[in-house]
């Protein structure tokens, strides 16, 4: 008898992923069709680029110096605290960038997507926009989407430029090391295979941010309390998914291109 | 005076082999939705002809709004044909409906202005997406304001607006394009008695001074008595009576009652009809 309950979960997160998946098939092949809104595409990249820099660039900058205090203090027992550039770089851009980056915008962008769209649609005013003619998936998610997958890019080498610096910032003034040599090994150790995984994982990022905030913003039900509800969902979902992609591209990228 | 395509079939479906219904606007055919329980829908068949405007009557939570959203496809029913213009729009795909829509004006019940924008994108909100000049644009908002009596709130943002300017807005929104046929979701709900009238005016300006045929929905039985028993003065700027014992023609009801459509004719139909659910709603 515990099979209803069960079945019926199921068969809800079936749907869900199926509802989702036709979702983002649609708003990528949007891009392909006309009408292609360009002016909504810009404000995007403005708002979830220019405004998320300043989030992203103070994370990144802490990451990196906490990054630098903790190696430091156990490399020292090995007597190789002179490879902390190394380390810190390498960190930062295979994998504390793009994630942090990705968590960060979740937190910002997922959250207002959902929260916008959710509102739109319990005001009615995503009917209003389909009644005069206008599709709110080529008008509202597409632009986002693009914007978001565009921004995350730059927002992650943002993030690791500012690690990389907050690192030397500690290793410099607080560890009293020598900056030329944290440069040089942060840059001497660096290989593409690196840079590569650290800038792939933001693309898959930035469309998990965008079509699973603007997919529950848009599925919003319930009043202002739906809206709340979608707002909760979009962030946590995406959020672990992040995490989830994140994992899985790693043990591809290092089985395309493995550690030497 | 006998409205060609008015009548009176209650708990029947109405005939549909009228001379005037040869090419209606819309037509509902056997239509039933539900969501998740019984059917908000059952059964409903009728028709909007040309130069029509038919008043939807029923409670609240009968299955109005929803009626509405069907007829321009922003909901599919679960059985039955709904034809607009003249398309079979229930197995139409959601990117072919969106032209057939420009065709039609459609005022939401709380007004679903675009809260990020102001009155004149709002009402020129079409004209912007088919990039229309701003010239041009701004020349038809004016243009559309002054018809609901709005123009000096041309740069304000919905949110410094009342609720019964918000609703003019959207009737200008609506307007504007220059719809072949319009839909109103009540457009008096929730409103004070003087305001209501303002709306209910503006309806009428467009019903008289355009002969758009449209559909509007109500709970409010004054509203569509005063749609039938005036019509509105372009001379003097203002609706007034018509003649004792003469109503609008062109201007008919249709009643639903727990999703079923069960009255469709003339006013003179709807007052002396013998139907309990009719009688306790018009006493």
């Amino acid at each position: 008898m515990a099979i209803g309950p069960i079945e019926r979960i199921a068969k809800a997160i079936i749907l869900t992923v199926q509802e989702y998946s036709l979702f983002a098939y649609r708003a990528v092949m949007n891009l392909f069709r006309p009408p292609r809104y360009w002016t909504d595409f810009l404000i995007q990249c403005n708002i979830i680029g220019v405004g998320s820099a300043a989030i992203v660039l103070l994370s990144g900058f802490f990451t990196g110096g906490v990054l630098a205090l903790q190696s430091a203090a156990t490399l020292s027992e090995f007597g190789a605290t002179s490879v902390t550039g190394r380390f810190v770089s390498t960190t930062m851009i295979r994998e504390l960038g793009p994630v942090l980056t990705g968590i960060m915008v979740a937190g910002r962008n997922a959250s207002s997507m959902a929260s916008e769209l959710g509102s739109m649609v319990v005001t009615e005013q995503i009917d209003a926009m389909r009644a005069l003619g206008v599709d709110p998936m080529r008008k509202l998610v597409t632009p986002r989407l693009f914007a978001c997958i565009s921004m995350l890019f730059f927002l992650t080498i943002l993030a690791d430029a500012f690690g990389i610096i907050g690192g030397a910032f500690v290793t410099v003034f607080m560890n009293h090391q020598n900056g030329t040599q944290y440069f040089s090994m942060a840059w001497e150790h660096l290989r593409s295979p690196d840079i590569i995984q650290g800038l792939v994982k933001p693309l898959f990022s930035g469309f998990i941010i965008a079509s699973v905030g603007c997919f529950y913003g848009m599925r919003t039900t319930g009043g202002t309390e739906g809206v709340g509800r979608s707002t909760i969902d979009a962030v946590v979902f995406s959020s672990v998914i992040i995490i989830f992609c994140d994992f899985l591209l790693t043990q591809v990228l290092l089985t395309l291109f493995p550690p030497i | 005076m006998q409205n060609p395509s008015a009548r009176t079939t209650e708990s029947e479906p109405p005939e549909s082999n009228s001379p005037a219904l040869a090419t209606p606007i819309v037509e509902f055919q056997h239509v039933s939705i539900a969501f998740d329980g019984p059917p908000v829908l059952q059964d409903v068949s009728f028709a909007v002809s040309a130069g029509e405007t038919r008043i939807l009557l029923g409670p609240a939570g009968v299955g109005k709004s929803v009626l509405l959203k069907l007829i321009n496809g922003l909901m599919r029913p679960d059985e039955g044909s709904i034809r607009l213009f003249g398309e079979e729009i229930t197995t139409m795909k959601e990117e072919d409906l969106f032209p057939l829509r420009t065709r039609t004006g459609m005022v939401f019940q709380e007004g679903a202005l675009f809260d990020s924008l102001t009155v004149r994108d709002n009402v020129g909100y079409q004209l912007i997406q088919e990039g229309v000049s701003d010239d041009e644009i701004d020349r038809r908002v004016h243009q559309a304001l002054t018809f609901v009596e709005l123009d000096n709130t041309f740069g304000f943002y919905p949110v410094s607006l009342s609720g019964g300017m918000k609703r003019r807005v959207a009737i200008a929104r609506a307007l504007i394009h220059q719809p072949e046929f319009i839909l109103y979701d009540s457009p008096t709900g929730g409103l004070d008695p003087i305001t209501s009238t303002t709306i209910i005016e503006l309806v009428m300006k467009e019903r008289d001074a355009f002969r758009i045929p449209s559909l509007l929905v109500t709970h409010r039985l004054q509203d569509a008595f005063t749609l039938c028993s005036h019509h509105f003065d372009s001379a003097q700027g203002r609706m007034v009576p018509l003649p004792k014992g003469q109503t609008d023609p062109n201007t008919t009801f249709l009643m639903l009652e727990e999703g079923k459509l069960i009255f469709d004719g003339s006013i003179h139909d709807l007052v002396h009809s013998q139907n309990p659910f009719v009688r306790e709603f018009i006493e």
